[in-house]
């Protein structure tokens, strides 16, 4: 198992390289789950108030 | 059965297909990406001994290939959908576009990150002005560009087309950039990269290679309808089906 | 044609005759950007003689982006470019004309000035010439691909910032010959034909496509 992660020595660079990668697609697929909430949120608030519309309160992506 | 394409066109219908697919793309992502892994770290140890040794980072190439290889193709995909908007005047192949650059962006920035730890343990160092490194770093930049010029302007409509315009001129662009960073001196050229010859390639290597990618591909269909989803629903909110949609208690 | 062609081009010249500090501007940054390098990396001679030709297109390029963003913006804020928009003559070539008289009023000076600059970097005479020769048929191309840029860019907050993003990368080429131009030029002479000759062949692809491409743009921003 410790053979399996030091990698021949080669831990830093095995696991730096996996790491970010795993890093970064982590962060998009939470910055894409967060930002459908956000837009689900605003605009399930402008479709309840009636006799508005989205525009006016500037919906941008 | 005759399914008719144009329908899906419209973002309206589309939106609830995308919705169906991401699931979908996210098993196929989650399988293919652990047998590359699986593959790649315990199906290929003979590759440590034997006569051509090599060590254990061998095994960033299981992540370098496939993220350098998604960055170009998704830069493609950009182009060909921007091209299909503007000469077709869709509004979901703009959306399609837009959806794709992000992840495309993020995969350039993968193949340079994984490059430099390889390249740190292969060349002994990180950065080298090597063409296709070079080359890779430009693409960043294109990528970076596209999506400034999409969020600069204000107006939906022009930010498409601009930036669409603009995808297309980096794409006639490329070929040139790459080949004066190849050959800086236009009678000899040089690399440090060897030259990609897919046949020499170990096949147990070769399968976990050709896995990721293909996990990796699936990783952009998901995200990228994801995000297109999101697209959408900002875009079309003033339209009935969307008011409709919201009203409902759990909005799909 | 070769008549609207002329037209706006001399009306673009005239009109900038009238302001002379924007095309002064230029020229200064280019001589103030290339004098301030020595002060960073050391005067000495030998340095000096291998990174004068890559700090020289470097300023060069980064003179000619920021006199891009000038291209356009007088002729949309006035509304004249809606008008050639409208007219019958195709807009590529009007476009054309006006790149044709941006090139003159900012790439020109800084061929003419290059003898001065490559003296400060201790070119010698040969070097010089060729320098000029590269930047003669480098800056045109500077202006063309750059006014794509300034096309997309039209009337956006930051655009400036934003067009140097979009374009320089699009620069290399003509930066990786410009000045391999040059270096080579000091070993042997005859090396840089094959460069020149590259130069002159993307020079003519730009004239030829560019003009299309930024006439394209133009009508995306003021659709």
């Amino acid at each position: 198992m410790s053979d399996f992660f030091s990698q021949g020595g080669y831990a830093f660079f095995v696991w730096g390289a996996y790491g970010m990668v795993v890093v970064l697609l982590l962060i998009e697929i939470l910055q894409l789950r967060s930002q459908r909430r956000t837009i689900l949120a605003r605009l399930g608030r402008l479709t309840r108030m009636p006799g508005t519309r989205t525009s006016d309160f500037g919906a941008t992506e | 059965m005759s399914l008719n394409w144009f329908k899906l066109a419209s973002p309206a219908s589309f939106y609830p297909v995308a919705g169906r697919l991401v699931p979908l793309f996210w098993i196929l992502t989650v399988g293919l990406l652990l047998l590359g892994f699986y593959w790649g770290f315990f199906q290929t140890p003979d590759q440590l001994g034997g006569s051509n040794a090599q060590k254990e980072y061998y095994r960033i190439i299981f992540i370098h290939v496939p993220a350098a290889w998604m960055s170009m193709w998704l830069y493609m995909v950009i182009v060909g959908w921007a091209a299909i908007g503007l000469v077709f005047n869709t509004r979901l192949s703009f959306m399609m576009a837009n959806a794709v650059a992000p992840t495309g962006a993020i995969f350039t920035f993968l193949a340079l990150w994984t490059g430099a730890f390889w390249g740190r343990t292969s060349w002994g160092t990180y950065w080298d002005w090597d063409p296709r490194l070079t080359s890779e770093l430009v693409l960043f930049f294109l990528y970076i560009g596209y999506i400034a010029l999409h969020s600069a302007i204000d107006d939906t409509r022009r930010a498409d087309r601009a930036s669409g315009l603009l995808a297309i001129v980096g794409l006639v662009m490329v070929p040139v950039i790459y080949w004066s960073i190849n050959c800086p001196d236009p009678t000899q050229c040089a690399a440090l990269h060897q030259r990609s010859d897919l046949t020499r390639i170990d096949g147990n290597i070769l399968f976990s290679m050709l896995i990721m990618t293909l996990g990796f591909w699936m990783y952009s269909f998901a995200t990228s309808f994801m995000r297109l989803r999101g697209i959408i629903l900002t875009r079309e909110a003033e339209s009935a089906w969307v008011r409709e949609l919201l009203s409902q208690e759990n909005p799909k | 044609m070769a008549r609207v062609f002329w037209c706006i081009l001399i009306r673009d010249l005239t009109l900038a005759m009238r302001r002379r500090t924007d095309v002064l501007t230029t020229l200064f940054f280019f001589v103030i950007v290339v004098s301030l390098f020595p002060l960073g990396v050391g005067t000495e001679r030998k340095i000096l003689e291998i990174l004068g030709p890559g700090v020289v297109w470097v300023a060069a390029l980064l003179a000619s982006m920021l006199a891009l963003e000038r291209l356009f913006a007088a002729d949309y804020e006035d509304g004249t470019l809606e008008q050639m928009l409208l007219t019958a003559q195709p807009l590529s070539l009007l476009v054309l004309a006006k790149i044709s008289a941006h090139w003159i009023l900012t790439g020109l000076p800084l061929v003419l000035i290059a003898p001065l600059v490559g003296m400060q970097y201790h070119l010698t005479g040969t070097a010089i010439w060729v320098m000029m020769l590269a930047l003669l048929l480098g800056t045109p191309i500077l202006s063309l691909i750059g006014a794509i840029g300034a096309a997309l860019t039209l009337g956006l907050r930051g655009g400036g910032i934003l067009l140097s993003l979009l374009i320089l990368p699009l620069y290399i080429p003509v930066l990786v010959y410009g000045a391999g131009a040059v270096e080579v030029s000091r070993i042997d002479l005859m090396d840089v034909q094959p460069y020149l000759m590259l130069l002159g062949a993307f020079f003519l692809i730009a004239l030829i496509l560019a003009p299309l491409a930024s006439s394209a743009a133009l009508r995306i921003s003021l659709e």
